[in-house]
């Protein structure tokens, strides 16, 4: 079976700095796979070589058997690649109805239309997409007057509105509260079973609910990559993050900072 | 965060029931006037509504787009031109002037909005005051054309069927100017509620997101510019069937900082809310200012300055607030 997704000795370096070192990674159609790693150990560069935003040094990336290594952003989005963006990025004085709109109608090309309402099918869905990502009923809310966490609720329902193939989540859970974060696990939880959802989370707790799999990046290079059991258990990991303890205490104390 | 500091509309663009009760009963009280007014009232009336088009045209710009714009006047005076000009040179029929005056306003804005587009903010301010000012002085040098500073006069009648003179009537020549305005407003209305229009209040928003969804915001910024100044243009194509002359000042900077104020007095990004702000500034302007022997100008501005303190986000704004609290 092809991989959805395979990075093949992925390098991006600065001048002298390598801040992505060689990363070997493959997604499958319908992967739950955690990205985490302390501070500045090329988490954000490796999302951003994976949507295109920035260019690879060396190493190929293919998207569903195509070569997309030199493909820019906006073709990549178009095959199937979606994100989330770390801090809200929505459309505040339009309703939550509307942002959905904005970003269903332009997969569907009926944006082009000057005359006529948004047909009833694409405001279905539109609703549909709110329901699923936990704000049912908030269609004529405006965006402005959602919580912080109903905002991210959103911004996931705009990157879920291009029904995408692989779903890039850029730290989801940033300044959410406990409960806003149990219902945003759940939701991932809930997302399509042919859905590939790569995740960069500092909540550790969160990664280990929704990730079957756990990539450690460190010093811009894999450290590992196994099941969340395994690198749970892995003292290699542990001393990574650390001077000792357990795995569970460094990640309580990452999660904290 | 906005890219200017134009407000955005309000969330939900679309009339509930009370709108459209007023809509209708707006609608009633403009159609009767004519029967209620003397000829000299009901000519200031007819300026009125097609200096509302251009205000409701400029404000697909302004509020709903969130692109301010000063050379609007220029396409509302290429379409008064061009009415004149083939009323009096090709044919006087009003179903061959105003579409004339459509087209060309548009071509216009076409060519220059392509080069205006491409900025925001200040600069875009300034080159669609450079556009404007361009063309106010070809419409003032250009005398074998336009007539040049005395303005293009003798404008003939406009007919609605060939030969007849119906709208020498000044009832009929204002219901004329009425119904073409509901047209236009109608057009404007209907794209500013369609999935395009969405797009368009998308930019005023958050540009850069739009960009990140896979839209091309300049492109659909472009349309709309060339829209509203198409639109514009049917407004100085009724300008110059209901005034049968049309002067360089109706492209002058003067004209175009009017529209604006009337947007932002009306509230931008409603539509209706800058036709009554057109009302206030035409009669501001043109019944109370000549009596102050020449402080109009001074008066507008007082009245612009108490608008944007006592009433944020306009009459229409204004007026939403008050029906969400009442008391």
């Amino acid at each position: 079976m092809t991989a959805l997704l395979e990075l093949d000795g992925v390098t991006r370096s600065y001048g002298g700095l390598l801040a992505v070192d060689g990363v070997d990674l493959r997604l499958d159609a319908g992967a739950r796979h955690g990205l985490i790693g302390p501070n500045g150990a090329g988490k954000s560069t490796l999302f951003k070589l994976i949507l295109g935003a920035e260019a690879v040094t060396t190493g190929r990336l293919h998207f569903d058997g195509v070569d997309i290594t030199r493909m820019p952003e906006h073709q990549r989005v178009r095959l199937g690649i979606a994100q989330t963006f770390q801090h809200s990025s929505l459309f505040a004085a339009l309703t939550c109805s509307d942002n959905v709109l904005l970003a269903l109608q332009r997969r569907t090309g009926d944006a082009r239309r000057i005359f006529g309402r948004p047909s009833r099918a694409l405001r279905a869905e539109a609703d549909e997409l709110l329901t699923r990502v936990g704000l049912e009923g908030a269609g004529p809310r405006p965006a402005a007057a959602l919580s912080h966490g109903e905002q991210r609720q959103l911004e996931l329902a705009l990157a879920l509105a291009a029904r995408p193939r692989l779903l890039l989540l850029d730290e989801p859970a940033a300044g959410m509260s406990p409960a806003e974060t149990e219902r945003l696990a759940t939701i991932i939880a809930e997302l399509d079973s042919d859905l590939a959802v790569l995740i960069v989370e500092h909540d550790l707790d969160l990664v280990f609910r929704v990730a079957r799999d756990v990539s450690v990046l460190h010093l811009g290079s894999l450290l590992m990559t196994g099941s969340a059991e395994a690198v749970r258990a892995s003292e290699e990991v542990a001393r990574v993050y650390l001077g000792g303890a357990s795995v569970d205490d460094v990640f309580i104390d990452e999660a904290v900072t | 965060m906005s890219a200017t500091s134009i407000p955005e509309a309000p969330p939900r663009f679309r009339a509930g029931a009370s709108g459209a009760v007023a809509g209708g009963a707006a609608a009633l009280l403009l159609a009767l006037a004519p029967f209620a007014l003397d000829p000299a009232a009901l000519n200031t009336l007819g300026r009125i509504v097609y200096f509302a088009l251009l205000a409701a045209s400029l404000d697909l710009l302004v509020g709903i787009t969130g692109l301010p714009s000063l050379a609007h006047a220029g396409y509302f005076a290429v379409g008064a031109y061009t009415a004149g000009l083939v009323a009096k040179d090709v044919s006087a029929l009003a179903v061959v002037a105003l579409p004339a005056a459509v087209l060309v306003a548009g071509v216009v804005a076409a060519i220059t909005g392509w080069l205006t587009v491409r900025s925001r903010g200040i600069f875009f301010l300034m080159l669609t005051l450079a556009v404007g000012e361009i063309i106010f002085l070809l419409a003032e040098s250009a005398d074998d054309v336009t007539g040049g500073s005395n303005g293009l006069f003798g404008i003939p009648l406009f007919e609605i069927v060939p030969g007849s003179d119906a709208l020498s009537q000044p009832a009929l020549r204002y219901w004329f100017v009425l119904v073409v305005f509901a047209i236009g407003y109608g057009v404007l209305w209907m794209i500013a509620r369609s999935p395009f229009g969405l797009v368009l209040r998308g930019i005023h928003g958050n540009e850069e997101r739009m960009r990140a969804l896979g839209y091309s915001p300049r492109l659909y910024a472009f349309a709309a510019f060339c829209i509203a100044g198409a639109i514009a243009g049917l407004a100085g194509g009724l300008l110059a069937a209901h005034q049968q002359g049309v002067t360089p000042a109706d492209a002058a900077f003067g004209t175009a900082v009017v529209a604006l104020v009337s947007v932002i007095i009306g509230g931008a990004g409603t539509l209706w809310g800058p036709c009554l702000g057109a009302a206030v500034v035409v009669l501001v302007r043109d019944q109370i200012g000549p009596s102050l022997g020449g402080h109009g100008p001074l008066l507008l501005g007082l009245v612009f300055v108490a608008a944007v303190y006592l009433l944020p986000g306009g009459i229409a704004g204004t007026l939403a607030r008050l029906r969400r609290r009442p008391g």
